[in-house]
């Protein structure tokens, strides 16, 4: 009788085999990969209303941090400086400058600046600066170079992976408590020795348990 | 205050003050994401695309579920909001808890607080340590209060005629009313608490000198001051100090429950059944209780007897016979040799030994007569526990029988104006005054209340009341001591204060709360000592109590016995016969106006573990006589006067006798509280307004079910009834006596063999260990703690016909266990928390890691990370795993019908009272109490950021440690030694429940210990 | 069984696995039919059933989609009763799965020639008795979409694994296993049979279909050999997984602490019930099959009498066990435990308990007597009452002992709702669908095998045939 299938056919099926196989490889390197938090979310540059260059401020000028986040060291957010914090410089720098309009604007009305959050973590996850900042661990560890970004852009992933790296082992971004906002400090020795050392006299035990960070 | 009130505008965007990585609202705001929904996940389209992020926070899993379906997508926008004001910020930082004083009034009774708030929003009540009526503890109705503040079914609008319209026009058609002489002009207010309101009522009474003020609330402390009136001729508060008494009675007076809505009488009480050493032993206080219903304060009796309402007259009587307290009287109750006959000999021999530590106490129920009796006893047994105070604010016009006179005159026309400052007589006043039809002769009734209740549809005119947490105002103790009521937020809904309309009424140029308040107290002499007014001001608002004021004297009176006798003998004999009905306060209710607080309807009564709803309460015995079952619908009638209302078995319950809860069965009432339960003011009358005998009962053949927490689904009275529920050593109990003699008789009360675990122990003996110890001695079963850990952890209220198939959420519940004859059984309440069991039995038992243990000893739950297999919840062997069956935090504001039952939708404002320290759960994942890790871990980041090391022993209070009026819960490091809860362990009679499953647990308890009569025996 | 018999009178008391002697053309003829016979004259009581038990499975679509809108709270599960029919019926399921597995791996390692004409239905029941097995553990979690965190996959957000001391866990390794096992087994025996049904296929698209699924058998003296080599292979690997699964199943309850669950005795318990409702199941589809596509020649009593003599031993075995735990729970003497033994016997729940002791174990008792084990009718009602039986005993476990464990005050009680009950009703029409369309599209009976059986069979009897057909 015929022939249906051919003798070349087993070898279709073999690739055909191969093919699937592969696929589902490639399939879940993929999911994988673009799931990752340092590809979807690292990178995030949004335009803000103002813009406001931290280059400039933090950098060039080297105003310090907590001029104008002034909650950071005493509470567990991050609070964003109001217009008046602004116009201290502003009513007698760059008065009438017309990229600062909508300050001014906001100044007179008092309604607050709709800026642009970057740094987000999800709304299960509780999130101390002043534990941290008081440990030792300075704004770089997560923010990146503040001091030389124009525009403010996500440096670190900030996912769970990425938090308990270094919770498990804090040393390297350890500091001595009085440098964390010196964001261009450069150890004079090994900084995870530096770390160790305080580590060990302030005994530092970052949590690594749920409740340390889920409640 | 400008502060706060500006944050509110900023934080309503985002009430946690706090800011999201993909929060759901943006997440809504990409069609992809959207369309991903509707695809994969139509359960949560509609939940995801509201707002309130710390309430859908769960849902965000979901969202980053979503990034799967979405990968490529950018984030979308979302904005950070600066706060305005620069001074605002000096002080202010995003997320960080403000504490203020204030102090809240009910019934007659003061009680100071301390209210958290969050960035603005008030979110939990605590007690006021140096409040001599608080001391640090808040009942269950100050607490849920706060959830009373954001009720969107309060009052908003102005109503004249039931139409709307503005405050403007109340305050023309105010000024226009002259009010002459005010010989039409009548006020009716609410017991008056508040110094500054009284001095407007004097001004107002100067001003109109024909004008009245009347007093009224359902239940109140007029008995008191009716019985002193007797006694001593004049009315006084009576201060009965528990902490001194060795020996004290309780006459229908339940002072740990609801007789005393301050915490302070638990507070004073426990102080003396503390042991915590050998001496306490034999330091311990003895209570006798005699009641009808039974109560917390019968639970915790050493003994306790029974009786109608209307035969503690008669006891007393026989008491003070017994005593020789007045002459010429003979015992006559006692029928032979019963249990009163012995109770009585007892008891008398044992107050007559106590002398000056002696007590005998009546409670609000009972009348004029037992009051003035009780004072005799005292003075004959010479107590020193028992102090007298006149009234700092006038009362010689309040209670039921002024309530009388005031609707006789509105019936015959005699009142042209009337202002109802707050309450709703409409629906408590007693059936026969026919409150609304007298209403309606007044030509110009005027009502501020909190609602737009019953009163309110009667009234010409509604005005919506500010409610204490949103508006200024004082109020004073009995005692006279005075505290300012501080708002933590503007009104909500533009509500106005009592001293506010009396202003506006008598045309005051002050009419802002503020100012009457303010500049009252300033003018007091304790404001004029040298020293800046503000600092005295401010240190005021800061304690919570106007320190150094001048408080009203204790006065030396004495009763004349031969007075007293002959006025007593000259009372009319009271009617007796037929069935008793008894009239009490509801535990979630009170009077009624707690009726549409969802924390407090679903909170479980502590005795009888009724949520939605009251119920005709009848002893077993009684029951059977008259051939009812429980959950049968009778009804209750006597002359004109009937009700319908479902039978509960209450185990110890006086017989011939039915108890029954008031403030249930209100109608104009919001979505949460309308139609539950049966309205008992139908059948209360001003003559008998406690309890009035001759009550026919008669099934309706109608059934009901009650919700109930406790028995729910046991059917058979095999393993339910009284005398089986604790024949299992859960709940411990001895007599101190006992316990002296073999300390390790709580111990051997089980059996634990030597225990191994097939996995390698783990050694838990670094850093903080986190334990806690509960003493059942202490505990009377007051429910403070249940509602403090919902409003501390934002557990939801799921509605009746969840509870009825058993999801009700507490995270701490209290279970209650009967002993011994089913008619009058011994009760035993024990609280149960999680227990953080080191070996516990649902962590190795989750497949995907959501609850582990931390390495200082807690049972660590991680929301976010359970899929809901239910397996911990199966394996805990305390059921104390809460599993969120259904989205109990969807928003709506009608109960939502599933076909399969309805839940409670929680309305949209109530979100601002969440902790934003705690997670709010999802449907679909398991939830648990931590301890409150939220407060360890706050603790221990400012003790990093202070410099501290060690967390000092009592800095972490748990939510229902806090506010443990009896403090019998001790939280804190069992690794230290000298911690108070390791002392406490240390005890012989610390057990831990169900050791015998090497399960460990964390939460140990301290077996009660009652203090018999030796004569009476346990 | 090679052996040749000459005596005749053995042969009455071991009749033939195939009834009539048919020629191997006849028994092909015979299978190949059902298959082959033109779709649109398949009987209408055919399409009727059909077109009813897929209705069914669409009501357990609704049913499932309702729970996931709404949550766990449609169905009666409570506080206690954290499992109830959700876990009753992916045990019941899984249970019904084993005899499949059972037949054919065990009874062939054993060379029990008379499991031939039916361990093809067995293992297909099998496959959808686990396809229903498997919607349960799913579905009953809060939040389904999240169920994948079950599985070990690699997870770079949050670097987090399983917990691997959980049953549970256990559980989602087994039954996968079992069911890729299962249903590699399964294929690996259609493999001749579809060549067969190429070989006679008539249409183009048959032959390609047939074709390709039978992976270019040709029947020669090497495909044999590896095809018996790789079936002897699957039929080991099989073997100890029909008691692996069910012990891991029971895991779920000994490895806890609750009265009622915490039990040494549950994995033999369990297996023997899997067993033996499986069996019942197995029997339940054959006696239907039988009747309506008249196989009696291949089905004979004998392997009928066979597979009731296995469900008496089972069911004498669940009997023991039932014996044993209330011993247990009395020699013991811990309280908990003697409560929940009373409870369930006297307790609310006493109707349960009892109508699964009589299904179980007093009923199957019938099968002492040969003619009981003989008659198809009581064979047919046994079949039935053993897996309502079995479905109780379940139940009884899961559900009752958890609404009264440790602690009085949390005690409760448990009411199914209508969601309950249709979602346990669609599976069941889930099940039916799969196998009516398996039974009409492919060959039920394994046409290789039996001819295997069928030449043993020829030998032995040369020359008897008149005792044999008399």
């Amino acid at each position: 009788m015929a022939v249906i299938f051919p003798k070349s056919s087993d070898i279709i099926l073999k690739v055909l085999g191969a093919v699937v196989a592969l696929g589902a490889v490639g399939a879940t390197a993929a999911y994988t990969y673009y799931t990752w938090p340092t590809v979807i979310d690292t990178g995030y540059q949004p335009a803000q209303p103002i813009p406001y260059s931290h280059k400039l401020h933090a950098g060039q000028m080297g105003i310090d941090c907590y001029y104008c986040h002034s909650t950071v060291y005493r509470a567990n957010f991050a609070a964003v400086p109001s217009q008046t914090t602004c116009m201290k410089c502003h009513m007698q720098v760059k008065k009438d400058s017309p990229r600062l309009a909508l300050l001014r604007q906001a100044a007179d009305t008092g309604e607050p600046i709709q800026w642009v959050q970057i740094h987000r973590l999800p709304d299960y996850v509780y999130f101390s600066h002043q534990a941290h900042l008081s440990a030792g661990v300075s704004c770089v560890s997560c923010h990146g170079r503040i001091d030389q970004m124009i525009e403010v852009r996500q440096e670190k992933p900030l996912n769970m992976a990425w938090c308990l790296e270094c919770h498990r082992n804090p040393e390297a971004n350890i500091r001595p408590a009085e440098l964390v906002t010196k964001l261009d400090w450069v150890p004079d020795r090994d900084p995870a020795e530096i770390g160790r050392e305080i580590i060990a006299q302030k005994h530092i035990e970052p949590p690594t348990n749920c409740s340390g960070c889920h409640r | 205050m400008s502060s706060r009130t500006s944050l509110i505008s900023i934080q309503s965007a985002n009430p946690t003050g706090k800011k999201y990585w993909r929060s759901l609202n943006d997440l809504a705001d990409t069609a992809g994401f959207r369309e991903f929904v509707h695809r994969e996940f139509p359960a949560h389209a509609s939940e995801m695309l509201d707002g309130k992020s710390r309430r859908t926070v769960l849902k965000l899993m979901a969202a980053s579920f979503g990034l799967a379906g979405l990968t490529a997508c950018r984030r979308p926008v979302e904005h950070i909001v600066p706060v305005i004001n620069a001074s605002d910020a000096e002080n202010y930082a995003p997320g960080e808890p403000f504490f203020y004083s204030t102090v809240h009034s009910m019934g007659g009774h003061v009680t100071g607080l301390l209210v958290e708030t969050h960035d603005g929003r008030p979110t939990k009540v605590e007690g006021n340590p140096d409040h001599p009526h608080s001391l640090g503890a808040a009942t269950a109705f100050e607490q849920a209060s706060v959830l009373e503040m954001y009720d969107p079914d309060r009052s908003r609008r102005v109503l004249q005629g039931g139409k709307e319209t503005r405050w403007a026009d109340f305050d023309g058609a105010v000024s226009k009313l002259g009010f002459g002489d005010g010989a039409g002009l009548r006020f009716l207010s609410e017991t008056v608490t508040s110094p500054s309101l009284n001095d407007l009522r004097t001004q107002a009474l100067k001003k109109f000198p024909k004008a009245k003020w009347v007093e009224y609330d359902p239940i109140s402390r007029d008995a008191e001051l009716a019985g002193t009136a007797l006694a001593f001729g004049q009315q006084l508060y009576v201060h009965p100090h528990f902490d001194q008494a060795s020996v004290i009675v309780a006459l229908d007076f339940d002072f740990l429950g609801l007789d005393s809505p301050s915490p302070f009488m638990t507070k004073l009480f426990s102080k003396g059944r503390r042991v915590e050493s050998e001496e306490d032993l034999d330091k311990m206080n003895r209570l006798y209780a005699i009641e009808s219903q039974f109560s917390i304060t019968g639970a915790t009796a050493d003994h306790r007897l029974r009786m109608k309402g209307s035969d503690v007259r008669q006891f007393a009587m026989d008491l003070a016979a017994a005593l020789g307290a007045m002459p010429g009287l003979n015992v006559v109750g006692n029928g032979g040799a019963d249990k009163r006959a012995k109770f009585l000999a007892a008891l008398a021999k044992d107050l007559k030994s106590a002398g000056a530590k002696a007590l005998v106490t009546a409670g609000p129920r009972q009348p004029a007569a037992v009051q003035a009796i009780v004072a005799l006893i005292n003075q004959s047994l010479g107590s020193a526990c028992v102090t007298y105070t006149k009234p700092v604010i006038d009362k010689s016009n309040s209670g039921v029988d002024a309530l009388k006179a005031l609707t006789g005159e509105m019936s015959s026309g005699q009142v042209s104006t009337l202002f109802i400052l707050g309450g709703n007589p409409a629906y408590t006043a007693p059936a026969d005054l026919q409150f609304v039809v007298a209403l309606s002769k007044v030509q110009n009734s005027i009502h501020l209340g909190l609602e737009e209740d019953e009163t309110a549809a009667a009234a010409k005119w509604h005005l919506p009341e500010a409610h204490y947490l949103e508006s200024w105002g004082d109020q004073a103790t009995s005692e006279g001591l005075g505290a300012i009521q501080q708002p933590m937020i503007e009104p909500l809904y533009s509500g106005r204060t009592a001293s506010e309309i009396v202003a506006v009424a008598i045309g005051n140029k002050e009419t802002k709360a503020h100012d009457i308040v303010k500049n009252y107290w300033t003018a007091q002499d304790t404001f004029n000592k040298p020293g800046n007014k503000q600092d005295a001001w401010k240190k005021a608002l800061h304690d919570g109590v106007i320190a150094g004021m001048k408080t009203a004297e204790t006065l030396k009176v004495t009763v004349d016995a031969k007075k007293l006798a002959t006025a007593l003998a000259a009372e009319p004999k009271a009617p007796t016969g037929g069935i008793e009905v008894g009239f009490y306060p509801s535990s979630s209710a009170w009077d009624g106006r707690f009726a549409n607080n969802g924390w407090l309807q679903e909170l479980p009564d502590s005795m009888t573990k009724l949520t939605w709803g009251n119920a005709a309460m009848i002893s077993p015995a009684t029951a059977k006589a008259q051939n009812l079952l429980d959950g049968d619908i009778v009804t209750l009638s006597r002359g004109a006067v009937k009700m319908e209302a479902a039978v509960m078995l209450q185990p110890g319950h006086a017989d011939d006798a039915i108890s029954i809860a008031l403030g249930y069965g209100r109608q104009k009432c919001g979505s949460v509280g309308r139609g539950v339960g049966f309205n008992a003011n139908l059948i209360r009358t001003s003559d008998a307004f406690w309890f009035a005998p001759g009550f026919a009962i008669a099934s309706t053949g109608k059934k009901h079910l009650h919700a109930t927490t406790q028995e729910h689904g046991v059917i058979d009275s095999l393993h339910a009834s009284a005398e089986r529920q604790n024949d299992r050593p859960l709940a411990r109990e001895g007599t101190a006596a006992e316990y002296k003699k073999n300390p390790k008789m709580i111990e051997e009360m089980a059996e634990v063999p030597e225990l191994h675990s097939i996995y390698p122990e783990l050694k838990y003996d670094k850093g903080y260990q986190w334990g806690m110890a509960i003493d059942l001695s202490s505990c009377t079963g007051c429910n403070a703690c249940v509602i403090a850990c919902v409003a501390e952890n934002n557990t939801p209220v799921v509605g009746k016909d969840q509870v009825i198939r058993g999801r009700e959420m507490h995270w701490i519940r209290i279970d209650r266990y009967y002993t011994g004859d089913e008619n009058d059984p011994q009760t035993i309440e024990q609280p149960i928390p999680c227990m953080q069991c080191e070996n516990a039995p649902c962590e190795n038992v989750c497949p995907v890691q959501a609850t582990s243990h931390s390495p200082e000893g807690l049972n660590d739950m991680a929301y976010n990370r359970c899929v809901g297999t239910r397996y911990c919840a199966n394996n805990c062997p305390f059921k104390v795993r809460h599993f969120n069956f259904l989205n109990f935090h969807k928003r709506g504001d009608e109960p939502v019908n599933l076909t399969v039952g309805t839940r409670l939708a929680e309305p949209e404002i109530t979100g601002l009272v969440y902790n934003p320290d705690v997670t709010v759960r999802m449907r679909g994942v398991m939830e648990k109490c931590t301890y409150c890790v939220q407060r360890i871990e706050e603790v221990r980041i400012h003790a990093k950021v202070d410099g501290r090391r060690q967390i000092k022993d009592g800095e972490i209070k748990t939510a229902c440690q806090q506010t443990c009026p009896a403090d019998a819960i001790t939280f804190g490091n069992i690794n230290d030694p000298n911690s108070r809860v390791t002392k406490l362990k240390k005890q012989e009679r610390n057990y831990a429940m169900l050791a015998e499953l090497d399960i460990k647990p964390r939460t140990t308890f301290l077996a009660k210990l009652r203090n018999p009569h030796p004569e009476l025996g346990a | 069984m090679s052996a040749v018999i000459q005596d005749p009178a053995l042969i009455e008391v071991n009749p033939p696995l195939v009834a009539g002697d048919p020629s191997y053309h006849d028994l092909t003829e015979k299978v190949s039919q059902i298959v082959e016979g033109d779709v649109l004259k398949t009987p209408t009581k055919y399409w009727i059933t059909l077109s009813i038990t897929s209705i069914i499975t669409v009501l357990l679509g609704a049913m499932l989609t309702f729970l996931v809108w709404n949550g766990i709270g449609v169905w009666g599960n409570n506080r206690p009763i954290g499992w109830a029919w959700d876990i009753t019926n992916f045990v019941f399921w899984i249970g019904i799965g084993h005899a499949g597995t059972l037949i054919s791996a065990i009874l062939f390692l054993f060379r029990q020639k008379w499991r031939t004409s039916i361990n093809r239905s067995a293992e297909a029941m099998t496959l959808f008795a686990v396809m229903c097995a498997g919607i349960f553990p799913l579905f009953h979690t809060g939040r389904p979409w999240r169920a994948y965190w079950l599985f070990p996959i690699p997870n770079t957000d949050l670097n987090l694994w399983q917990n691997f001391r959980s049953p549970l866990i256990w559980d989602v390794f087994a039954v996968s296993t079992y069911f890729t096992v299962s249903a590699l087994f399964w294929f690996t025996g259609l493999v001749p049979d579809l060549a067969t049904l190429r070989d006679r296929a008539t249409s183009r698209i048959k032959q390609v279909l047939f074709g390709f699924f039978s992976l270019g058998w040709r029947g020669s003296a090497r495909h044999w050999n590896n095809y018996e080599k790789a079936y002897l292979i699957l039929a080991a690997i099989s073997t100890p997984l029909v008691l692996s699964v069910h012990s891991i199943v029971s895991f779920d309850f000994a490895t806890s602490v609750i009265p009622g669950w915490h039990t040494t005795i549950f994995p033999p318990y369990f297996v023997a019930g899997a067993i033996f409702s499986g069996f019942a199941c197995v029997m339940t589809l054959l006696l239907i099959a039988r009747w309506t596509l008249n196989l009696q020649e291949l089905i004979t009593i004998k392997h009928l009498e066979n597979m009731n003599k296995i469900i008496l031993v089972t069911g004498s075995i669940v009997g023991y066990a039932y014996a044993c735990e209330f011993f247990i729970a009395w020699y013991s003497g811990d309280i908990y435990e003697r409560f929940t033994f009373l409870n369930r016997a006297f307790g609310p729940y006493w109707w349960a308990a009892w109508s699964m002791y009589t299904c179980n174990v007093f009923i199957p008792q019938l099968y002492w007597f040969r003619s009981m084990r003989r008659n198809l009718w009581v064979m047919f009602i046994i079949s039935i009452t053993t897996n309502i039986g079995m479905w109780f005993e379940r139940f009884v476990i899961i559900a009752t002992s958890l609404t009264r464990d440790f602690l009085p005050s949390a005690w409760g009680f448990f009411h199914p709702t209508w969601v309950d009950m249709c979602t346990f009703f669609g599976t069941i029409g889930l099940f039916l669908t799969l196998f009516l369309i398996f039974a009409r599209f492919l060959p039920m009976i394994a046409i290789s095998e039996v001819k295997g059986v069928l030449a043993v069979q020829k030998q032995q009897f040369k020359g008897q045939r008149e005792i044999v057909t008399k």
